[in-house]
């Protein structure tokens, strides 16, 4: 099998004196698909924050494609990472929010070429087009020219999507984008995640409560509970054969 | 005796219009000092150390609590005669560095504010998306932070226009000067105050007229 795109090595995650995570060990390889279940608080957004670089883990590491993500080398020692390697590693990543977080004063086409021109010094003609091509492929061709706020609730988080495909991630993050949209909003968003699940070679990792969906896209399934990965492996073996009761306490609040 | 001669009036409005100039560019010249030194105590209040924040926060609070009149005084008649530090400073400048002192830390106040209503989902968007520090405030946080404070930036502008006469306390020849001289040649002063108080509406009046505009202008932008 490949190298891990990205791997977790004992990683460790207090908030004040609440420990959230305890000992996270993890590989996610090249275009592997991956979901994280779990009860509410278990810790799944804070493990895809931390590859962000939203939160600093308190203790362990995190590689991304063979790179430490918080520690650097200098003189000889690691030390914390600045921000100019955050910046050099986070390149990799992307992520799409719960709650969108388009930026309201640009357009749509506007907020997917922002990033590609300004951050990464992008040809503009060529990032107008993929861009283009991106809002097309989550069904918002016609809509280039609107604000953020004349959207629905669906339609902006496809826009939140095409903006974060633009920059080209080696990994996708996905945290629950679905469970602020009313419910006859859902479906549209689901299937252009498994559009992308299906066709692009990138990485991801969904936080999800959709059971069901997570389940027929993901390669791999881990079940967080209370700051400890308690069952990972494939859909199949952790839905229909695991023993573990909490998880299928857990799924049973799903299945009904 | 007669309180009020037109002829006296007619006299008074050339003689107090010729401080108008000294007056507007007091006005603007203190705001222009207060935008600009606002961002000083802005980025000041960001800098992550408790002390270091306790300390501004409370320099910031003692020139707010401070009279702008006071503040003048010690600018331009105290001021020179510190040691070392001390400069003598002309009528103008004292003025415009005490009006624009005092009122930048109401518009630090203003600035920290618009940044604040700008929501931690930004943020984090602009990281996610690897954006420089420079670019983060350039292109997503201060076009989002900016327009909900014009509609306090105006108001501030409007206050201080009319604490510009304080200035006539050290000198400066504006409008309130040029009146006071008027009526102490003439023995009365009721018509070129009157002529003061119908410039200062004519002009805050219109003034409040654009912000207004101006405010809805970027209010409606998306
Ligand atoms: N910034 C923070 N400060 C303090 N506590 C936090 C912070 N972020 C998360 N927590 C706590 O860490 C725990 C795990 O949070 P996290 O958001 O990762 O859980 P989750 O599995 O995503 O839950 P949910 O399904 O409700 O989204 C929770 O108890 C939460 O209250
Ligand atoms: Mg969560």
């Amino acid at each position: 099998m490949s190298e891990p795109i990205v791997q977790y090595k004992d990683v460790h995650k207090s908030f004040g004196d609440v420990k959230v995570l305890k000992g996270i060990d993890l590989d996610i390889h090249p275009a592997e698909k991956v979901a994280v279940i779990g009860p509410s608080g278990s810790g799944k957004t804070t493990i895809i924050r931390m590859l962000m670089t939203l939160e600093e883990p308190t203790s362990g590491d995190i590689i991304v494609d063979g790179t430490n993500l918080w520690k650097m080398e200098k003189n000889g020692a690691m030390v914390d990472a600045n921000e100019k390697h955050l910046r050099q590693v986070r390149g990799d990543i992307g992520m799409v929010f719960q709650h969108f977080n388009l930026f309201p004063h640009m357009t749509i086409l506007e907020n997917c070429m922002t990033a590609p021109i300004n951050v990464k010094g992008e040809d503009k003609k060529e990032v107008e087009q993929r861009s283009m091509e991106m809002l097309e492929r989550v069904g918002l061709g016609d809509k280039f020219d609107n604000y953020p706020s004349q959207l629905s609730g669906g339609q902006k988080q496809r826009v939140a999507m095409a903006r974060a495909l633009v920059m080209r991630p080696k990994v996708m993050l996905f945290d629950e984008v679905t469970s602020a949209l009313d419910p006859e909003l859902v479906g549209e968003v689901l299937e252009v995640i498994r559009d992308i699940a299906k066709n692009d070679d990138m990485a991801m990792v969904l936080v999800t409560h959709e059971m069901d969906f997570a389940l027929d896209i993901a390669d791999k399934v881990l079940f967080l509970d209370e700051g400890v990965i308690a069952e990972q492996g494939s859909a199949a073996d952790v839905i229909e054969h695991s023993e573990n009761p909490r998880l299928r306490e857990f799924l049973s609040r799903f299945r009904n | 005796m007669n309180y009020w001669s037109w002829e006296r009036f007619s006299d008074a409005l050339p003689y107090v219009l010729s401080g108008l100039g000294t007056t507007v560019m007091v006005t603007l010249s203190s705001f222009l000092f207060a935008l600009l030194f606002g961002l000083v105590w802005t980025f000041l209040r960001r800098i992550p150390n408790r002390g270091f924040n306790w300390t501004i926060t409370w320099i910031m609070e003692f020139i707010r609590s401070t009279p702008p009149l006071v503040q003048l005084f010690f600018i331009y008649y105290a001021w020179p005669v510190i040691p070392v530090v001390g400069m003598t400073l002309s009528p103008f400048a004292s003025a415009v560095i005490g009006l624009g002192v005092h009122f930048s830390t109401y518009i630090g106040e203003i600035y920290r504010s618009g940044i604040e209503s700008v929501g931690q989902g930004q943020w984090e968007a602009a990281k996610a998306l690897n954006f420089s520090l420079i670019d983060k405030w350039r292109r997503i946080i201060l076009p989002q932070a900016f327009p909900p404070t014009v509609p306090m930036l105006g108001n501030y502008f409007i206050i201080m226009f009319k604490e510009v006469p304080l200035a006539s306390t050290i000198g400066v020849t504006g409008i309130l000067h040029m009146a006071n001289s008027f009526g102490s040649q003439h023995f009365n002063l009721i018509e070129a105050l009157t002529i003061v108080g119908i410039i200062f509406l004519a002009l805050s009046y219109p003034s409040a007229y654009l912000i207004k505009k101006l405010e809805l202008k970027l209010n409606n932008r998306y």
